[in-house]
């Protein structure tokens, strides 16, 4: 019996490890031609599904996927494309954009959530790209880049905890030092209900209500990167504050009394006792949520836009990774397809560098 | 002299508790001795120490009548049940210290550990805090095995060490009455051996009360000794009175052994 139990605790253990390592390699595997295609310049390369002229022609594209993908798909991020040259002075140097120089004046586009008009800022490429893809075929590819879901995956889940992490710890502290159990019960099971919401209602009501009426307050559009880092910070405070209740709930009260056997006032208790206690469980919580908030995607697809283009200010549309792969998934063969791939590996490596070097910096002395 | 410490005809309750826990307690603690509190399990012991820094008061509810009284300085007593304001309690339990039966390290360094009710009293000074530091893990027999190392953590300390490190704690706030209670429950017989020593010579400067199971610990290290039973105070006296020639009948009932 004890055998059996060792055999299948092993079992089990050695289960979770498999599935880490077949997802790697078949993320690995499928996003390999785009790799071998976009290489690192992957990273900083905003533009997505375009169209571009080679100096030297390339043999290495498949040219029936270049064509299908180009054409069916690249309406919805070529012409962004052509306002990114602004990617440049956000993030990188890379000016290899040949066509269009003009400048990020564009908060004009009017697009909703993902959808496919923008407004035509330039002249040549977009009409004509669209629509004859293959007649330029032997000079051409179409180049694909994550630079504009990376940075707007990172930056929606970092104003989330930016959101997030004060008031759930505000949420869990009241809720089990400050309230009376005749409070703190109800609340927390509030809470509880409020963390069972599956996320795609998150992101209709923000759609509908949370970000016209952010958008009345603070301007802009009624989606935009604020708005998604809001509606994910407010997705995952349940967790975080239930979760960060519950550690805090595991200190002694006789260390808390001896704190205040020896004069600290309930605040100081809080600060120097209750949270150095907890420490590991409120950043375990914090690190569950800060995974939860950077793959999460029906909430943000219905409030960041979905765009291809950058962020200049909190209040204008952008997209994220997971919004990315399930907009194009439907319509995506061949190295587009493999793009995907390439954008859901480096969701992945991102997520594992995040919450291992959160790990790392946090828990170290323990 | 006065009494450092006087309750009289104290009761207590318990929140939603139908009986009082402690009836009618009449006990003088005098200055710079040692008394200490014996009983069978649940007679009140820990209810009756814990009233007396007002550590009961952190949860709501519970209510109590009588008055313990406080000798300051000048000489005045006050009522400590009076206290409302949270400065007068930080003040009382300042004034007032506590030993619990486990050790209860703070989660930070040996040295903050200790430094911790100082910082609390507003000294910030370096050196001073750790002068004083140096000093209290002195007075219980601690600086020699910690001092190199003084910036761990100190749950990383024996359960011995622990308890003579939260003493230590108590004694940098130079309290004038420490109330410990069962401080060495849970230790093996020579960190015992180390606290008693320890509590003897704190007696010259401090008044202490200590709660104990151990019979033996009671007539070592006490000059009085109060027995109770079941939330009374059965019998008051001086510790060589109540272990030889115990007046009541249940005293030496308990003292021989023959129940609790
Ligand atoms: N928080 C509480 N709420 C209600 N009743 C309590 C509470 N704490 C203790 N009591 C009751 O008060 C009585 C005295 O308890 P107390 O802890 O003072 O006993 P004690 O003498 O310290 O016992 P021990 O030697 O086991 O520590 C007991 O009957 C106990 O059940
Ligand atoms: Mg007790």
């Amino acid at each position: 019996m004890e055998k059996l139990f060792k055999l299948f605790a092993q079992l089990s253990a050695s289960f979770v490890f498999v599935i880490l390592v077949a997802t790697v390699i078949v993320l690995y595997i499928t996003a390999k031609p785009a790799i071998e295609e976009f290489g690192a310049h992957f990273i900083i390369e905003p533009r997505w599904g375009v169209e571009v002229t080679q100096n030297k022609p390339t043999d290495r594209t498949p040219a029936g996927a270049t064509a299908n993908s180009g054409t069916t798909k690249s309406a919805v991020s070529d012409h962004t494309s052509t306002t990114d040259n602004s990617t440049a002075d956000t993030n990188s140097s890379d000016n290899t954009i040949d066509d269009s120089m003009d400048t990020p004046m564009d908060d004009s586009m009017d697009n909703e959530f993902g959808s496919d008009e923008n407004i035509p800022m330039d002249d040549d490429t977009d009409t004509g790209q669209a629509n004859l893809p293959d007649t330029a075929g032997k000079n051409t590819k179409i180049l694909y880049g994550g630079a504009i879901p990376i940075i707007g995956t990172l930056f929606s889940t970092l104003i989330a905890m930016l959101f997030a992490i004060p008031v759930s710890m505000g949420i869990a502290v009241f809720l089990s030092e400050i309230a009376n159990q005749h409070v703190a019960r109800p609340i927390g099971v509030a809470i509880e209900l409020l963390a069972a919401i599956p996320s795609i209602i998150y992101g209709m009501w923000a759609l509908f209500y949370f970000g016209p009426f952010l958008a009345s307050i603070f301007g802009g559009h009624s989606v935009s990167l604020l708005i998604a880092g809001l509606v994910l910070g407010i997705m995952v405070i349940p967790f975080m504050a239930a979760l960060s209740r519950d550690a805090i709930n595991t200190t002694p009260d006789v260390l808390k009394e001896s704190a205040y056997a020896m004069g600290a006032t309930k605040f100081e208790v809080i600060k120097d006792i209750i949270f150095p206690y907890a420490r590991a469980g409120i950043i375990g919580s914090i690190i569950v949520s800060l995974g939860r908030a950077m793959g999460e995607t029906m909430a943000v697809a219905f409030v960041i836009g979905g765009v291809f283009k950058f962020a200049h200010k909190l209040t204008d549309p952008t997209t994220s990774i997971p919004v990315v792969l399930a907009n194009n998934f439907a319509e995506s063969s061949g190295i587009s397809m493999n793009a995907l791939f390439y954008l859901s590996l480096i969701l992945f490596v991102v997520s594992f560098i995040t919450i291992f070097s959160a790990k790392y910096f946090f828990l170290r002395r323990h | 002299m006065k009494n450092k410490m006087e309750i009289n005809h104290f009761s207590f309750t318990y929140k939603g508790a139908k009986a009082p826990s402690l009836n009618n307690i009449t006990l003088p603690v005098q200055t710079h001795k040692v008394t200490s509190i014996i009983g069978p399990s649940g007679c009140g012991k820990s209810t009756l120490l814990r009233s007396m820094n007002r550590i009961h008061d952190l949860y709501p509810g519970n209510t109590y009548e009588g008055e313990i009284l406080l000798l300051d300085k000048d000489g005045n007593q006050q009522n400590i049940l009076d206290i409302k304001k949270e400065n007068e309690f930080i003040h009382l339990r300042q004034k007032v210290g506590m030993v619990f039966q486990k050790p209860t390290p703070f989660p930070m360094s040996i040295f903050d550990n200790i430094a911790y009710g100082l910082k609390l009293t507003g000294l910030k000074n370096k050196h001073k805090l750790y002068d004083y530091v140096e000093k209290s893990l002195r007075d219980v027999a601690l600086w020699e095995e910690v001092k190199n190392r003084l910036y761990d953590d100190a749950r990383g300390l024996s359960g011995g060490q622990q308890q003579r490190l939260c003493i230590a704690r108590v004694i940098a706030l130079k309290p004038e009455v420490i109330l410990f209670d069962e401080p060495t429950s849970a230790l093996d017989p020579l960190s015992t051996l180390a606290i008693e020593e320890m509590i003897f010579e704190l007696k010259q400067n401090y008044t202490i009360t200590i709660v104990t199971h151990n019979m033996q610990q009671a007539s070592r290290i006490s000059d009085y000794t109060a027995f109770m039973y079941l939330g009374d105070l059965i019998e008051f006296d001086h510790t060589e009175t109540i272990f030889i020639r115990p007046k009541e009948k249940q005293t030496e009932d308990y003292i021989t052994g023959k129940f609790g």
